[in-house]
């Protein structure tokens, strides 16, 4: 393959991805990095492409809903000390001390794993009728939310647990160059009791701090090649719009349950290759 | 919410990091797709291989050395100038965030904001 064609394959690669990711709610990152991993690319320098794609889809997704008034900006900011300091410990993790892509590989399967189940499990909708938190009435994190009947209220509570759940998003998020928008909302949702749908814009906004995090780090590490991230990036972001579009519009209960199951298959091939030793 | 600091209310900052999240993004990208056609023009006959990671040159892993790369019209160098500026966008945002806090007098949300405006720069500049 010349550089065109490869470029062109990435890039359709990619606005795969970012649909897959998005119409799953997993984000684009953990569908890119085993397809480029598929393609001959050194997980090294797929995990450094994926991270910058998962900065464009969360930030322009982001841009979105904080104008709609869903995400709670006082807890992002809160427990982005959390991912942000995660993400430095995960990135230095990845660089530094697991120095073999098939350990890395096998980790990254197993999360991924783990998120689709997240993602798949019926959840159902808190009516906020928790009492009110000392810790989480300091730090000023209750919140409301619009409803067709209005602003309804809520209050957040388990703070230390949701912070320290969102330290290990935060290393997964470094380690394997994904958003962990699953294992964040999980924090939010179940941990600290806020409603779903300020849960997942919240994570969200959060993702994008997240991922500069370590991408900075990866950066100076020489992980990010401009030529592999550019189809990536633009590709990702892409599909992430498409898979705006058709989830505003479809019916997609059968569209998410084939999509996970390509998710799976994606996992246990990571998990069977790190394991052989073919990363 | 009506709060000290002008207006400042958290409506319009959400308003305001709305903007500053898009428009930051729609440049990036518009930068990486510029270099990108440069770099295929310019690299047209080169075979990528991924296969080995080699790591990439010194001029490529930081601000100043991306930005005089970036400055020749290199392709590669100006897709590594949008991407740079993508990995700015979250941390303007936590800055632009330090500054709103700061106006509404936020004390303890001020201090949380600098501490990962810290981290961040740390991350990009720093150890």
């Amino acid at each position: 393959m010349n550089t065109l064609e490869f470029t062109l394959v990435i890039w359709a690669g990619a606005v795969a991805a970012g649909l897959v990711g998005s119409l799953t709610g997993l984000g684009g990152g953990v569908v890119i990095v085993p397809l480029l991993v598929a393609l001959h690319v050194d997980m090294r320098y797929a995990i450094g492409a994926a991270l910058v794609s998962v900065i464009a889809t969360s930030s322009g997704a982001a841009a979105a809903y904080v104008k709609e008034g869903y995400s709670n900006i006082r807890v992002g900011m809160f427990l982005e000390l959390a991912t942000t300091l995660g993400a430095v410990s995960g990135a230095f993790l990845a660089t530094d001390v697991i120095k073999s892509t098939g350990t890395l590989a096998v980790i990254f399967g197993v999360v991924l794993l783990f998120s689709a189940y997240l993602s798949l499990r019926p959840r159902p909708d808190r009516t906020g009728a928790d009492a009110p938190d000392p810790l989480a009435r300091w730090l000023r994190l209750d919140g409301s939310y619009p409803t067709p009947e209005g602003p309804r209220g809520y209050h957040v509570r388990g703070v230390p647990w949701g912070f320290g759940l969102m330290y290990v998003a935060g290393i997964l998020s470094g380690l394997l160059g994904i958003g962990s928008g699953a294992l964040k909302v999980l924090a939010m949702d179940q941990v600290m009791r806020i409603p779903f749908k300020v849960s997942t814009t919240t994570s969200n906004f959060m993702i994008g701090v997240t991922a500069a995090a370590s991408a900075g780090l990866y950066l100076r590490r020489g992980y990010i090649d401009p030529a592999l991230a550019m189809p990536v990036v633009l590709g990702v972001l892409l599909g992430a719009a498409l898979g705006t579009r058709v989830l505003a519009r479809a019916r997609t209960g059968v569209l998410r349950l084939i999509f996970s199951a390509v998710i799976v298959a994606l996992a246990l091939q990571m998990i069977y290759n790190g394991l052989a030793g073919r990363q | 919410m009506n709060e000290p600091g002008r207006g400042w209310t958290d409506e319009r900052v959400e308003q305001l990091l709305g903007n500053l999240l898009r428009y930051g993004v729609i440049l990036a990208a518009a930068v990486v797709l510029v270099g990108g056609i440069l770099y295929l023009v310019q690299d047209a006959a080169a075979v990528p291989d991924y296969e080995q990671f080699r790591g990439e040159p010194r001029q490529m892993r930081t601000p100043g050395g991306i930005v005089a790369e970036a400055l020749q019209l290199h392709g590669r160098g100006v897709i590594q100038l949008g991407l740079l500026l993508l990995i700015a966008v979250p941390v303007a945002r936590v800055a632009f965030s330090a500054i709103a806090f700061a106006l509404t007098k936020d004390r303890v949300y001020v201090v949380l904001t600098l501490i990962v405006l810290a981290v961040l720069l740390f991350s990009l500049l720093g150890g």
